[in-house]
């Protein structure tokens, strides 16, 4: 588990603290890089597991983003516990894949998912998740 | 004459890039990732491709050691390993790579082990090719910018 802030000390920093999730150590390092670059606040984890585990002890993320291929746990049964969690229903989840399936796209969506990105992930994706889910 | 040097070194990476996109070794991914290196982040490409490297060769080892026993090939573990090597690769711009992961993934379903293993081998040597190519081009960078910092040394101006 990694974390960081991105932006200079001293700065005004958006508060926004985001968990990313993914098992491949190449897609954490892009994710991570593309969100503090926006000055977020970014954590990485390598699984769904530690995801519930850090969900467990930080009570500030603002939002949760998934890769959907994950052994052990995938991104979509981590979406469905925390929708399915009092405490954690709120926090908007957006999950990324490096395949286009509809049928995939459109579970997601349908069991909550704010968005569904196909990596890799682009400044513009971020851009979009800052101003529409992390308003 | 010095100041040269970098624009031979910029012809030779662009020569490069050229023909690994011509021959579908890398795809517009490769492009997207050198965007993201920037001042604050100067070093970020070889950074993620190190990454990848290390990654990647796990990843081929423990795929070997899978597919070691006939009678014991454990093909959703292949799976796995194929499904996170395919999408690192995606994700760097490794084309080739990506797409021989997809027929071996098609192998592995079937659990055609002689697939597998034939597959695994032409994957082994995409990679090591990959590899190889990309290590040539960071010399030229590391090169370009050795001559980019010889052509703007304030003694020589």
């Amino acid at each position: 588990m990694s974390s960081e802030q991105g932006g200079a000390a001293g700065e005004l920093q958006c508060e926004s603290h985001v968990l990313a999730v993914d098992d491949s150590s190449v897609d954490r390092a892009l994710v991570a890089h593309l969100l503090r670059s926006s000055k977020l606040r970014v954590t990485t984890v390598d699984s769904g597991r530690r995801a519930l585990d850090l969900l467990g002890m930080e009570k500030n993320v603002s939002m949760i983003i998934t890769d959907y291929w994950m052994p052990e746990m995938t991104g979509l049964e981590l979406l469905k516990k925390i929708k399915g969690s009092s405490e954690l229903k709120g926090i908007p989840v957006v999950i990324m894949s490096s395949e286009n399936v509809p049928n995939r796209i459109r579970t997601c969506l349908d069991e909550g998912a704010e968005d569904f990105l196909l990596k890799p992930l682009q400044p513009s994706d971020v851009s979009r998740l800052c101003s529409r889910v992390l308003r | 004459m010095l100041g040269m040097g970098a624009g031979r070194w910029e012809d030779d990476m662009s020569r490069l890039l050229a023909l690994l996109f011509h021959q579908g070794v890398l795809d517009e991914h490769f492009m997207q990732l050198q965007q993201l290196q920037d001042d604050s982040s100067p070093n970020f490409v070889s950074e993620v491709i190190s990454i990848y490297f290390r990654e990647s060769e796990r990843l081929l080892r423990n795929i070997r050691t899978l597919l070691a026993d006939r009678e014991c090939t454990d093909y959703r573990k292949i799976g796995v390993c194929l499904n996170h090597l395919m999408g690192s690769s995606s994700s760097i711009g490794a084309n080739l790579v990506r797409n021989v992961c997809v027929a071996f993934r098609a192998a592995s379903e079937h659990c055609n082990w002689a697939g597998c293993l034939r597959l695994l081998a032409v994957l082994e040597h995409e990679y090591c090719y990959l590899k190889n190519r990309l290590h040539e081009l960071f010399q030229i960078e590391q090169q370009r910018v050795l001559a980019d910092r010889v052509r703007y040394h304030p003694v020589l101006q």
